[in-house]
C-alpha cells in the first residue's frame, strides 16, 4: 500500500504571486516539514494535495502517491490523510462511530468492524471509550482519536496541518512522538506544516520553505 | 466533479421555479385587462369606490410598513444588548409563527365593540350594558387593519433584523460611538443603521409589498365600504356570474403599478434620510435626551404588538371553548368543549388537508434548497445579489397580481381545484423562506468537517448525509417549521389555484369571520395556529432528543 509521495515541480500561483514551488520526494516512514511564516503559502500547498485547492489559485506539475498520479483525483479518491490543527471530531458521533465513519467499507460484518474499532482504541490507550461522546475527551485524548481515525481509513500519505500548536507543552511532546512514531511504524511519507522549530527537529527529516528552500534549524 | 451531475442543475431549476409562475402569471393577468377594448378597465374607472380604494391601499400599505420598521429599528436601538432584548428574542418564533388570518381574527375579537378590551371597561368605566355601536373594526379609515399588519410584520422585520445585525459589526460601532459622545440612540443612527438598513431593504420592500395587498388581513379587519383595492379585487373574481372577470384583470394590473409607484417613492424617502444621517453626523449628533424616550417607546410599542397579538390568540382560545358569555362580562360563565366536538369531524378533514398540502410543499422546498445549497458547496459557486433578488421576487409582485393568470392556466390545464395543484403554488412562496431561514446556518457550517470527511476516504454523498445534515438538524428542522407556518398561512393560492374546492384552516377561518360565530371561528383559528406551533416544537425537541448525549451539539449560548 504505501510508496513514495512524489512532488514533481508543483507550481502554486495566485495572481502574479508565486506560493508554492516544490520538487520533492518523501520516502515511506519520512516526514517532509514545510516551514514559513503565516501566510506564506505552506497551507496552499497541503491544500494541492488534498484536491481542495480554491480556484483562485493556478497550478502546474504533478504530485504522484505510490506511483499513482493523483493530481487531478477528487479529495476522496487520493488515500491522502489529513490531521488539523484541532482535532476536528464529528461531534453527533460517538467516538467509535467516529472510527467506525473512517473504517474502509472493505471491513465487513459487524465483529469484525467492532474488532478494528476496539483494536484501534487500545493501541491510542482509549480502552472502552467506544460508546463516549467526543466532547468528554481530554484534549490529548480527542488527538490521539483524530490520529486513530485518519489511520484506519488506510491513508497511502499523511499530511500534518500543524496539527500540535493548540496542544500545551507537555500534551504536545507526547502526542507529537505519538504520532511521528505511528508515522514510522507504518511507513507512511508525511508532509508536516509548522512554524514550530522543536516539531521540526522532532519530525527528523528535510525542511524546506513552500518555495523549496532549504530552512537550517 | 464526478458526483450529482443533476445536483448542478439544482440553482437553475429552482430559480425558474420562481421566475416563471410569477411571470406567467403576471402575463395572464395582464393580457385579460386589456382584452376586448379594455372593457375591463373602463368597468374599473366606472366604479365609484376607486378613488378611495386606491387611497386606502396606499395608505394602509405605507403606514404599516413605516409603523413596523420604525418600531423594528427602535426596539434594536434601544434594547439592544438587554436582557427584555432576550426575552424578545425568545418569543419571536412563536409570534412569526402565527398565521396573518388568525393574528387578524384574534384581534378582531380584542377591540371589536363586543371584543375584550370594551368588556373589561364595561360597564363600571364606560356605563355600556349593550355593546356600544361604534365601527372600530373595519374602520374606514384601515386604522385596525394598519395595527393588525403591524403586529405580524413587526416580528418578521425584527427576526431579519437580528440575522443582520452580526454583520454590523453592531457591538463595537456603538462602543466607539458613545465613547465619542454620542447618545445611544444617535449612535445607533449615524453608525449602524446605514449598514443594518442594507440588508434590511429586500425585506421592507417585502412587507411594503405584502401590506398594500393583503387580502385575507383586509377582509377581516379592512373597510368594506369601498374594501381595499386588493380585497375587492378578489371579490370581483369570485363573483359567481363570471362578469367582473375583467375588471379584476384590471384591478390587479392598477393594484401592481401602485406598489410599483410605493415602491419607488420609498426608494426616494430612503436617499433624503440617507443625506439626513450624514448631516446629522455632520452636526455631531448627541441627542442624549432622546435615549429615555426611545426606550419607554420601544417597551410600549413592543408590548402593543406583542400584547395584542397574543391577547388575540388568548381570546380565540377563550371563545372557542366560550359556553354562554353575555356582554359585558369579561369571562364566560361556562367552560365547555361543546363546540370543539360538534366541529371535530369537520375540524380533523381540513386539518389533515392543510396538513397534507403543508407537508408536500415543504418537503419539495425543503429537498431543492439542500440542493441548491449543496451545490453551492460542491462546485464552490457564490450567488450574487441577483439570486436574492429571484428568492424575494414572489414576495414582492402581489400576490393579486400574479395568482389570476396562474389559476386561469391551472383552469385551462385541467389542475385547479386539486389539491397538488394548491401544494405547488405553495411552493412558490414555502421556498424563499426556508431559503432565507436555512441558507446563514448551513453557510456557516465549519467546512474543515467536510474536508476531514473527503480525507477519510468518504464521498461527498456520504459527507452530505452522514455528517453535514445531521450536524445541522436543527437549522433543517426550524426551516422546515417555518415551511410549514408559511403554507398553513396562505389565503389567496389556496382560495384561486383551489378553485374554492380545496378547503384549508385558512380559507375556512376567513370564510368563517364574516358569519359571526365566535366559537367556530376560535376552533379554526385556533387549530391553524396549533399547526406551526407543533412544527416549531418539533424542532426544537427532536435534536435535544437525538443529540442529549453530545455536549458538541448543544445550542452555543
Amino acid at each position: 500500500m504505501t510508496g513514495t509521495l512524489d512532488l514533481k515541480a508543483l507550481r502554486i500561483t495566485q495572481g502574479d504571486k508565486l506560493v508554492v514551488s516544490l520538487t520533492q520526494q518523501v520516502a515511506p516512514g519520512e516526514v517532509l516539514t514545510i516551514m514559513g511564516p503565516s501566510g506564506s503559502g505552506k497551507s496552499t500547498a497541503l491544500a494541492a494535495m488534498m484536491g481542495t485547492l480554491s480556484a483562485a489559485f493556478r497550478w502546474e506539475g504533478q504530485i504522484l502517491l505510490a506511483g499513482r498520479d493523483i493530481t487531478t483525483l477528487p479529495p476522496h479518491k487520493r488515500g491522502v490523510g489529513l490531521l488539523f490543527q484541532d482535532d476536528v471530531l464529528f461531534p453527533h458521533l460517538s467516538v467509535g462511530d467516529n472510527l467506525a465513519f473512517a473504517l474502509p467499507p472493505s471491513v465487513k460484518g459487524r465483529a469484525a468492524r467492532r474488532a478494528a474499532i476496539n483494536d484501534a482504541l487500545d493501541q491510542a490507550d482509549l480502552s472502552g471509550f467506544a460508546a463516549r461522546d467526543p466532547a468528554t475527551l481530554s484534549g490529548g485524548q480527542r488527538a490521539r482519536v483524530a490520529l486513530m481515525r485518519t489511520l484506519l481509513a488506510r491513508p497511502c500519505a499523511l499530511l500534518l496541518d500543524e496539527p500540535f500548536s493548540r496542544l500545551d507543552a507537555s500534551l504536545r511532546v507526547q502526542i507529537r512522538s505519538f504520532v511521528l512514531s505511528r508515522v514510522r511504524s507504518e511507513g507512511l511519507p508525511a508532509v508536516l506544516v509548522t512554524h514550530d522549530v522543536e516539531d521540526a527537529r522532532a519530525a527528523g527529516g528535510p525542511v524546506i520553505t513552500p518555495l523549496g528552500e532549504p530552512v537550517s534549524i | 466533479m464526478i458526483t450529482g451531475g443533476p445536483l448542478r442543475w439544482a440553482p437553475r431549476v429552482t430559480v425558474a421555479l420562481l421566475i416563471l409562475p410569477v411571470t406567467a402569471g403576471l402575463l395572464g393577468t395582464v393580457i385579460p385587462a386589456f382584452n376586448n377594448d379594455a372593457n375591463g378597465l373602463r368597468d374599473l374607472l366606472d366604479w365609484p369606490g376607486l378613488r378611495p380604494a386606491v387611497w386606502l391601499s396606499l395608505t394602509t400599505g405605507v403606514a404599516a410598513t413605516g409603523l413596523s420598521l420604525a418600531i423594528t429599528l427602535v426596539l434594536v436601538a434601544s434594547l439592544w444588548g438587554t436582557r427584555i432584548f432576550t426575552l424578545i428574542q425568545h418569543l419571536l418564533a412563536p409570534l412569526l409563527s402565527v398565521p396573518h388570518a388568525a393574528a387578524a381574527l384574534g384581534l378582531a375579537f380584542l377591540i371589536a365593540p363586543s371584543g375584550w378590551i370594551v368588556r373589561l371597561l364595561s360597564p363600571w368605566a364606560t356605563g355600556w350594558t349593550q355593546p356600544p355601536d361604534l365601527l372600530i373594526l373595519n374602520d374606514p379609515y384601515g386604522l385596525s387593519l394598519t395595527l393588525g399588519l403591524v403586529t405580524k410584520e413587526v416580528p418578521f422585520l425584527f427576526l431579519m433584523a437580528l440575522a443582520a445585525l452580526p454583520q454590523t459589526d453592531v457591538a463595537r460601532r456603538m462602543n466607539v460611538g458613545q465613547s465619542l459622545g454620542a447618545g445611544r440612540i444617535a449612535a445607533f443612527v449615524i453608525s449602524v443603521l446605514p449598514s443594518l438598513y442594507r440588508q434590511l431593504r429586500l425585506p421592507v420592500y417585502a412587507v411594503l409589498a405584502y401590506s398594500m395587498t393583503a387580502v385575507e388581513m383586509a377582509m377581516i379587519l379592512g373597510p368594506t365600504r369601498p374594501n381595499t383595492l386588493s380585497a375587492q379585487v378578489v371579490i370581483w373574481m369570485a363573483d359567481p356570474t363570471l362578469r367582473f372577470q375583467a375588471t379584476a384583470a384590471a384591478g390587479a394590473v392598477l393594484q401592481l403599478g401602485l406598489v410599483l409607484l410605493a415602491l419607488v417613492g420609498w426608494r426616494l424617502l430612503e436617499r433624503l434620510a440617507r443625506r439626513g444621517i450624514v448631516s446629522l453626523a455632520r452636526a455631531g449628533l448627541r441627542a442624549h435626551a432622546l435615549d429615555a424616550i426611545a426606550r419607554i417607546l420601544a417597551v410600549f410599542a413592543g408590548t402593543v404588538t406583542a400584547g395584542a397579538l397574543i391577547l388575540g390568540l388568548a381570546g380565540l382560545t377563550m371563545w372557542s371553548v366560550a359556553g354562554l358569555w353575555q356582554f359585558p362580562d369579561a369571562l364566560p360563565e361556562a367552560l365547555t368543549l361543546r363546540t370543539w366536538m360538534r366541529a371535530a369531524p369537520d375540524l380533523a378533514s381540513t386539518g389533515a388537508l392543510t396538513l397534507g398540502i403543508a407537508v408536500t410543499a415543504t418537503a419539495l422546498s425543503l429537498a431543492l434548497v439542500l440542493a441548491c445549497l449543496e451545490a453551492e458547496h460542491r462546485f464552490a459557486l457564490s450567488p450574487d445579489a441577483r439570486a436574492l433578488w429571484v428568492l424575494y421576487l414572489p414576495l414582492l409582485v402581489p400576490q393579486v397580481a400574479f395568482l389570476p393568470g396562474l389559476q386561469f392556466a391551472a383552469l385551462r390545464s385541467g389542475v385547479e381545484g386539486h389539491w397538488l395543484a394548491v401544494a405547488a403554488a405553495h411552493l412558490v412562496f414555502v421556498l424563499p423562506y426556508v431559503f432565507l431561514s436555512l441558507a446563514p446556518s448551513w453557510r456557516a457550517w465549519d467546512t474543515r468537517i467536510s474536508v476531514a470527511g473527503l480525507s477519510l476516504g468518504a464521498t461527498p454523498a456520504r459527507v452530505f448525509w452522514r455528517l453535514r445534515l445531521p450536524m445541522l438538524l436543527r437549522p433543517v428542522l426550524t426551516a422546515a417549521a417555518v415551511g410549514m407556518a408559511v403554507s398553513v398561512g396562505q389565503y389567496l393560492p389556496t382560495l384561486l389555484i383551489g378553485g374554492g374546492r380545496v378547503e384549508t384552516l385558512t380559507t375556512e377561518a376567513v370564510a368563517l369571520s364574516s358569519g359571526g360565530n365566535r366559537r367556530l371561528i376560535g376552533t379554526y383559528a385556533l387549530l391553524q395556529m396549533l399547526l406551526p406551533a407543533l412544527g416549531f416544537a418539533l424542532a426544537l425537541l427532536l435534536p435535544a432528543i437525538l443529540f442529549r448525549n453530545r455536549r458538541g451539539m448543544a445550542v452555543a449560548a
